[in-house]
């Protein structure tokens, strides 16, 4: 059995708080030895795999297991009639079967599943499971979904959430009106490591699972209830995983493997293949915007309207989170007085979409900041001083009228990217790597138009609307070797961001100690909440920082001295006198504190207004982008995309730096490539030759200037980073292509044929 | 499954009379691909990256006959100035990983429309090399694709090599995709300008069930530099014979809507970049003179 256990003293300077310290898991990745979750192993196991309905809608008339069962090496065959428990699992609503009952919502559903001695023989196994459908008028046009004639997805309508936003005049007038509509296209997580995990049966008839997840106290209380077992039963160990960016927040191998596990007796493995994959998990919500701006002939904003239509696909997912930031942040980081705003998430027989890093305010941002682009255009206004015009600053409501009680340094960000150099003029015979099109040789600078784009925007961090988000840590002081260690446990998904390395960070700040263990991540210790919405560094950081005061505080007590500290494996006075060594103080015994902590709560927004005091923190970033485009051929080449963004404290410098540029990345990506095409309720691309993500040679070197004002109610005034880079980057890259073009792309990702107009 | 893993040609060859629906395998970039996918359930694989034949290649009598296992990493870095259009086409395939497995053996054997080898083959006038037991024959290129992802290797035949002519003109290559490396071509255009016979050659690829010629479009520039006397002087290539020639060479694809790109898309980049690279050409050649 292999799970991650990571130690490591590796470090640059200190390793605090501040300081680069390197990833324990960094050397491990970049030689190919970390064990990802698609690496587990158990002698025993057998495989796990999933047939899927091939139909958007259809009506199981039955299912005929037989011929599978049949296929030697083959030990169970399981659909939905085989569920101990409640066959229901879901983020916000119970309206996804474990495994599909009476009816399939969309293609790629769950229909059974098999477990063999090998993964070919299970596929092929799967392959003889008879399932006759009868199939439903799918509903696959999300704008059609609320009408009366509509098909229903489910029962109970095709409604998931509305939200309206009204402040202000109720009919506001301005002397200058803009109005666009926008589309933004079905992205994709696209993580490397494909989903995958061991369950193994345990001797008290529970279950031991191994998986790469986001949030392993809400997948087990999920696994729970479909498998009817107390959640002492259902303990769930994080493995290694591959990248995440959302996609791992709804449950994809979870309860199949440990329904497998329960029936066989035996260990089972279950690994998607990439076209599984992308049938396997939620994408990015598809879009569609309608905005207008009111504005005072200077191009100050008088008002701002937006509708805003999100398709959910099958299955709720996060759909009324998404729905919820989408609203409330739907206008961007702007000061406008009047407002109204309407937001819906429906329910179609497309895949089931849910969360992606940045969601709702990833869609929005296309639209507002080409709005305001269009508004800086109508009125005469520079793009960037409109947006330094309207910017929020801190102190001015946002349009739920909530008061921005940090920083919100919106003018001082655009600006910071404005004023960086832009990069040289291209001049004479180019390397043909720096065109568009690249070695594909389609131009020597012929057609080639070089265009800016600017955008800013902003974020919630940490979950909102009154959700109760907290995380939990256990840190343990003790003297090991004749040295003191540190044991940082929490729930925590690592996911590639880089936590285990804050924490390990926070430790060695606050404790002074060198050596950090970060136990394996598991549900032994309480929740870590979701590696999600920019918030762990914000709050299991800010669990690790109190349960290692609250164990520096009980260490101390032991000694006499007032306001001492630790300090390596001595305790030291204020006055830098030793007063004690660690040793003396703990002996043999360990010191051990377990924190559940919470930022400040959140609330419900009105139903009428939707004003209130929904979010926890805002972090705000700016792009500018420069492209190249080969107007006639309609090829695209990002020469410069450079950002700022504040991130109130950079606890690892070096991390913060790799979140903006593989947030910017994946949000170019959208502006120009990623997208999952769906035809009839039908997913045409579900893999990585038709899916296309940026490659090196599509990702240009990045000035990024991170500016450090701190949050005063966050620990270390830290403000979410994940997040900001991939909103703001998309609409700067849309920007600079309409500039170099001229044409209007209003929808994203912009395809080649609609640079050229054939 | 079998796997049959012959070292020398001979063998490789008797194994293939033996077993004709064993299926070759070269870099594996096209067919492990399938096998791993469940696309494709050969009873038999027959290894040939342990003949050494086919991973040379050697000019003989005036031409280059590249082995059909030289991989896409070898013909840029030993055959760059010899082989230019080849050379350029082999740098547009897949990632470094994939150019240093894939072959052009491979890409022939695939005979896909979208194979970026071909319609710089197509433009160069190559020969493929075929064998079997019962003998050797030698197919010109553009009677080796018959139809989407087939060619007209018999049963127990194999793809010994290729033959080209180092060209005596200027060369070029280019495809279009939507990202700017490791992409399969939406559209790709090869061309060569043969002096010496006062003609031109054209390949084009993702743009029909199989790679094809522009014939026409390729006669009628010939035709046009004669005709003008172009060829002699080295004159400068009128714009508008430029154009003309894209939308011939446009006029001779036959592409269809996927997830890739439109069909009218496909045809507006065939026409654009048909008159930048006949441009680029004719600019070389004059500049050679
Ligand atoms: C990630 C990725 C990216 C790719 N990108 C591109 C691209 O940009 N452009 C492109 O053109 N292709 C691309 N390909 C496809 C593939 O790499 C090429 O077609 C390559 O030329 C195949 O060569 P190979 O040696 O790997 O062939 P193999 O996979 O070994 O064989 C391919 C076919 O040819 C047959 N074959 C091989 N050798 C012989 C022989 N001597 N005689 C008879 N039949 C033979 C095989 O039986 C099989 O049918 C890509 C593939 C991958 C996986």
């Amino acid at each position: 059995m292999t799970s991650t256990q990571i130690t490591s003293q590796v470090r640059i300077g200190d390793g605090r708080v501040g300081q680069s310290a390197l990833r324990p898991d960094g050397t491990l990745k970049v030689t190919g030895e970390f064990a990802y979750s698609s690496d587990l192993w158990h002698d025993d196991m057998v495989w796990g795999v999933t047939l899927r309905s091939p139909h958007p809608h259809a009506r199981i008339v039955s299912i005929d297991t037989t011929a599978a069962s049949a296929v030697p090496g083959v030990s169970a065959v399981l659909t939905a009639d085989d569920v101990p428990g409640v066959n229901a699992v879901g983020l916000e609503h119970l309206d996804t079967p474990a495994l599909a009952t009476g009816v399939v919502r969309y293609e790629g559903e769950p229909v059974a599943l098999v477990a063999a001695d090998h993964p070919e023989t299970a596929r092929r196994a799967a392959k003889r499971i008879v399932v006759d459908y009868e199939v439903l008028p799918a509903l696959t046009d999300p704008r059609r979904a609320l009408d009366a004639d509509a098909p229903l997805v489910h029962a109970d309508g095709n409604l998931v959430r509305s939200m309206q936003i009204r402040r202000g005049d109720p009919a506001p007038t301005a002397p200058v009106v803009v109005a666009l509509d926008f589309e933004v296209g079905m992205q994709d997580q696209a993580f490397l490591g494909p989903e995958s995990g061991l369950a193994v049966p345990a001797e008290d008839g529970g279950v031991d699972l191994f998986v790469a997840t986001q949030w392993l106290h809400v997948d087990q209380t999920q696994i729970c209830r479909v498998l009817g077992l107390p959640p002492e039963k259902v303990r769930l160990t994080l493995a290694g995983v591959g990248g995440a960016f959302g996609g791992r927040e709804a449950l994809s191998v979870h309860v199949h493997a440990c329904l497998l596990a329960l029936r066989t007796g035996r260990p089972v493995k279950m690994s998607y293949a990439r076209d599984e994959s992308f049938h396997g998990h939620v994408h990015r919500h598809p879009a569609w915007l309608r905005y207008e701006f009111g504005a005072q002939p200077d191009g100050t904003l008088v008002y701002g309207k937006a509708d805003i239509l999100f398709d959910g696909g099958a299955y709720a997912s996060s759909t009324a989170a998404v729905v919820g930031n989408g609203g409330t942040l739907g206008l961007g980081p702007y000061a406008i007085p009047n407002v109204r705003v309407d937001a819906r998430g429906v329910y179609t027989n497309n895949p089931p979409c849910g969360a992606m890093r940045g969601f709702g305010c990833v869609q929005a941002a296309f639209a507002h900041e080409a709005l305001m682009d269009a508004l800086a255009d109508r009125v005469g206004v520079d793009r960037v001083e409109i947006r330094g015009l309207n910017g929020m600053r801190l102190g001015d409501s946002n349009i739920t009228g909530q008061v921005i009680d940090s920083a919100a340094p919106v003018r001082e960000l655009i600006e910071t990217v404005r004023d960086m150099p832009l990069p040289a003029e291209r001049s004479g015979a180019a390397d043909i790597r720096e065109l568009p099109g690249g070695v594909s040789n389609t131009t020597h600078g012929e057609g080639v138009v070089r265009g800016i784009g600017y955008a800013v925007t902003y974020k919630n961090v940490g979950f909102s609307e009154g959700f109760d988000d907290y995380s939990t840590a256990r840190v343990r002081l003790e003297m090991t070797a004749g040295e003191p260690v540190a044991t940082v446990h929490t729930a925590a998904a690592e996911v590639g961001q880089g936590l285990i390395t804050v924490e390990q960070q926070i430790c060695r700040t606050e404790l002074g100690v060198e050596r950090v263990v970060v136990h394996p991540k598991d549900t032994t210790v309480g929740s870590g909440g979701s590696t999600s919405a920019s918030r762990q560094t914000y709050v299991t950081g800010g669990a690790v920082k109190a349960a290692c005061e609250a164990v520096r505080a009980s260490v101390l007590a032991r000694v006499d001295v007032p306001e001492c500290r630790l300090e390596g494996d001595k305790i030291v006075s204020a006055h830098g006198e030793v007063v004690a060594s660690l040793a003396e103080v703990l002996g043999s015994g360990a010191v051990e504190e377990t924190v559940e902590w919470r930022h400040r709560p959140t609330r419900e927004i009105d139903p009428e207004t939707g004003q209130g005091d929904a979010h926890v923190q805002y972090a705000f970033s700016a792009h500018r982008a420069v492209v190249d485009v080969d107007v006639e051929l309609g090829l695209v080449k990002v020469v410069a995309l450079d950002t700022a963004q504040d991130v109130g404290k950079a606890i690892n410098p070096d991390a913060v730096i790799g979140q903006i540029q593989g947030g910017s990345a994946q949000g170019m990506g959208l502006a120009l490539m990623e997208e999952i095409v769906v035809t009839d309720g039908h997913v045409r691309n579900p893999s990585f030759t038709d899916y296309l993500i940026p490659t090196i040679l599509d990702m240009p070197p990045m000035r990024i200037a991170v500016l450090e004002y701190a949050d005063p109610h966050a620990p270390y005034g830290v403000r979410g980073v994940g997040e900001p880079p991939t909103i703001s980057s998309g609409p700067a890259v849309a920007a600079a292509i309409r500039a170099a073009t001229g044409r209007a792309l209003r929808r994203v990702p912009v395809r080649p044929e609609h640079i050229t107009g054939t | 499954m079998d796997f049959l893993a012959p070292t020398t040609w001979a063998a490789a060859l008797a194994a293939k009379a033996e077993h004709p629906d064993a299926v070759a395998v070269a870099g594996g970039t096209d067919v492990m691909v399938e096998i791993n996918f469940d696309r494709r359930r050969p009873p038999a694989l027959l290894d040939l990256t342990r003949v050494p034949e086919l991973r040379e290649w050697a000019p003989e009598a005036g031409r280059i006959r590249l082995g059909a296992g030289v991989t896409y990493a070898r013909v840029i870095d030993e055959l760059g100035a010899t082989l230019p259009g080849l050379a350029m086409a082999a740098r547009t395939v897949g990632s470094p990983q994939i150019r240093n497995r894939g072959t052009v053996g491979g890409n022939l054997g695939a005979a896909s429309p979208a194979g970026d080898s071909h319609p710089a083959l197509l433009a160069a006038d190559a020969d493929v090399e075929v064998a079997s037991v019962r003998g050797t024959r030698r197919i010109p290129v553009a009677e080796f694709f018959t139809g989407v992802k087939r060619n007209a290797l018999a049963p127990d035949e194999l793809i010994a090599a290729v033959w080209i002519t180092p060209p005596a003109g200027p060369q070029q290559f280019c495809k279009i995709g939507t990202r700017n490396a490791m992409v399969i071509a939406v559209s790709a255009f090869g061309l060569a300008l043969h002096p010496a016979r006062r003609a031109v050659g054209t390949g084009i690829g993702s743009a029909a069930p199989t790679p094809r010629r522009a014939t026409a479009a390729a006669g009628f520039l010939a035709g046009e530099l004669e005709a003008a006397g172009l060829w002699e002087s080295r004159g400068e290539l009128p714009d508008a014979l430029a154009v003309e020639f894209g939308a011939r060479v446009r006029d001779a694809a036959a592409p269809i809507d996927d997830v890739r790109g439109t069909a009218a898309y496909r045809l507006h980049t065939l026409s654009v970049m048909a008159r930048r690279v006949a441009g680029w050409a004719w600019t070389e050649y004059r500049s050679a003179a």
